[in-house]
């Protein structure tokens, strides 16, 4: 397989991370090694092999849907950049 | 007081030959001197850790005192806890004060231990060498011109160099038995599931795993038993019967058989490894363990398959940094994608970002079966390989590393040759099978080998006490680093 610039940004834009053209240039050559090692896998037949998609094969335990925690917001927002009568603030997104 | 394990620092406090105060205090002063040359440490917060040595010491006058109880222990920076800054070795979390305890923070909290501070690490797990910190590299303290691996790089250093009497660090494909190997010490990741991950910054969710670093196999047993506990705010952990560990590191290993796995033994490793590792199974045998050939014909794509799992859920993971809730915020912008942009490309670090790209990239429309897919149906292959290895052995031993520490700088610009390092302990992760690394010789350049086990499915008593039977017999574990050139 063979990565191009274009695929390199679009992924950057997909998972939101700001590339210029020379840094998804830069990013090409390592990331073309990495999938030559990925490619390895194709060798193998895998045809009738069950995904294993965990460490183990459990299925995820689950619980009542009640509240466990008590009101913490000021304490959780203390981290946050930008906070006012406790909503977080993000740049206007509707006019 | 420098220099002895967690046992015997325990036996000592309680027979009141020092305070954990004095401990504490000393462990301070001498770390953060050693720092300076280490970088083993991204934070110490004196007040904190000496409120806990002075609530420790009131517990050490009354009966209730545990094997931990006035033990200062260094944790990865990777574990929220509450009120200590906890950066996961990002940019992106600098500044981040954690509001909460993770699990293990809180248990080892319970049995009276101290936090002496929080170790460096590579960027959010990611790196075999240390050198993606944000906070600079950490160097290894056999030779301050080598990396100490990763990415509990720092959880590593910090007990080879006796800045710390043991650590906490977590493995996702190989980031505490790989460091653990290169310093010379004794690291172990146990089972998946049977350390909580709550306030564990997510990297690898089906992967990740918390254990001990220590400088003895008999102090992993005790640190152990703080750490594996039922958790239900993590929705993997396991509930199964407390293990005493430490009170079954005696068990004998006459008549294990260890399964030696030809895959791990191919010429590309370095000759001074192979030979460590034979001299450390012929031990074994004079002990009265047996060798059994096995094969895991499909190990040698477990880097393969890794690169594609653990990015792909570190692209799910790493989302939530996003400069709204927490963490760092782009100081410029013009709107909210710009402003999501802008902050993850600042507050990520290049390997980071490389492993969101490649993830985001497997799990995108039209290439999901032909990587994400087929990666985990060799992970069920891989899974399936040890299965059948186990029904003729009881243990496998094999090297941890291909190499001994390496120089800094050496693999950072060639991607793959730093993920190859982890070549031997990423399968482990992927079955979730328990393992460890011990130190098992010195190479021609006086740096530590490992010696990894892989044990079956909640062995962990059984590794431990292996381990144990070869500290009693060998004494590559209390090998030193030359500091004195500090």
């Amino acid at each position: 397989m063979s990565l191009s610039k274009q695929d390199v940004k679009k992924a950057a834009d997909l998972a939101r991370i700001e590339v210029t053209d020379q840094e998804a240039g830069d990013a090409l050559g390592p990331l073309e090694k990495v999938f030559v090692l990925i490619e390895e896998m194709q060798q193998l037949d895998t045809e009738n092999v069950e995904p294993m998609a965990h460490a183990q094969d459990i299925s995820t335990r689950l619980r009542d849907d009640i509240v466990t925690e008590k009101d913490q917001r000021e304490t959780l927002q203390a981290s946050a950049p930008a906070v006012e009568k406790g909503l977080f603030l993000v740049p206007k997104v509707i006019d | 007081m420098f220099g002895k394990t967690v046992k015997e620092l325990g036996d000592a406090l309680r027979r009141k030959e020092f305070s954990s105060t004095e401990l504490t205090t000393a462990y301070l002063e001498h770390s953060k001197a050693l720092n300076k040359e280490v970088n083993a440490f991204i934070t110490f917060d004196e007040e904190q850790t000496l409120a806990q040595a002075k609530l420790a010491d009131e517990i050490l006058s009354t009966d209730n005192a545990t094997a931990l109880t006035g033990i200062p222990i260094a944790h990865k920076d990777i574990w929220c806890a509450k009120d200590w800054i906890t950066t996961c070795g990002s940019r992106m979390l600098e500044n981040f004060r954690s509001p909460y305890d993770a699990h293990i923070i809180k248990r080892f909290k319970e049995c009276g231990a101290v936090t002496l501070g929080k170790t460096n690490m590579d960027e959010f797990a990611m790196g075999s060498s240390n050198e993606t910190s944000w906070f600079g590299n950490v160097k290894n303290p056999w030779d301050l011109g080598r990396v100490p691996g990763g990415s509990s790089g720092g959880s590593a250093a910090a007990v080879a160099a006796d800045m710390t009497p043991a650590s906490t660090g977590t493995d996702t494909g190989g980031s505490i038995r790989q460091p653990a190997a290169l310093c010379g010490i004794s690291g172990l990741k146990p089972t998946y599931g049977l350390v909580s991950r709550y306030g564990m910054i997510a990297f690898a969710s089906s992967l990740d795993q918390g254990g001990p670093m220590a400088k003895s196999a008999e102090d992993l047993a005790i640190l152990l038993e703080a750490m594996v506990s039922f958790d239900d705010k993590d929705s993997t952990s396991l509930e199964k019967p407390t293990v005493h560990y430490s009170s079954m590191i005696n068990k004998s290993v006459k008549g294990l058989r260890i399964g030696i796995p030809k895959e791990y033994f191919s010429d590309e490793i370095a000759p001074d490894i192979q030979n460590g590792v034979q001299d450390a199974l012929k031990e074994y045998e004079k002990l009265g363990a047996r060798l059994v050939d096995i094969n895991l014909p499909t190990s040698p794509l477990s880097v393969a398959a890794y690169y594609v799992i653990a990015p792909a859920e570190a692209s799910s993971n790493l989302s939530r940094f996003d400069g709204v809730r927490y963490g760092y915020r782009a100081p410029n912008y013009s709107d909210l994608n710009d402003m999501y942009a802008k902050t993850r490309a600042q507050g990520f670090g290049a390997e980071v970002k490389r492993r969101i790209l490649i993830g985001t990239y497997v799990l995108s429309h039209g290439y999901y079966d032909a990587y994400y897919l087929k990666a985990q149906k060799v992970r069920r292959l891989i899974s399936q390989d040890f299965a059948h290895a186990f029904k003729t052995c009881d243990m496998i031993m094999s090297p941890t590393t291909p190499s001994t520490a390496f120089k800094i700088g050496e693999k950072v610009s060639d991607p793959v040759q730093m993920y190859l390092s982890d070549t031997f302990t990423i399968a482990a992760n992927l079955a979730g099978l328990p393992a460890m690394s011990i130190p098992c010789g010195l190479d021609r350049n006086q740096l530590p080998i490992g010696l990894q086990l892989i044990g079956n499915y909640f062995d962990e008593a059984g590794m431990i006490a292996a381990a144990h039977q070869y500290q009693c017999a060998t004494d590559w574990h209390l090998k030193k680093p030359p500091l004195h050139n500090v």
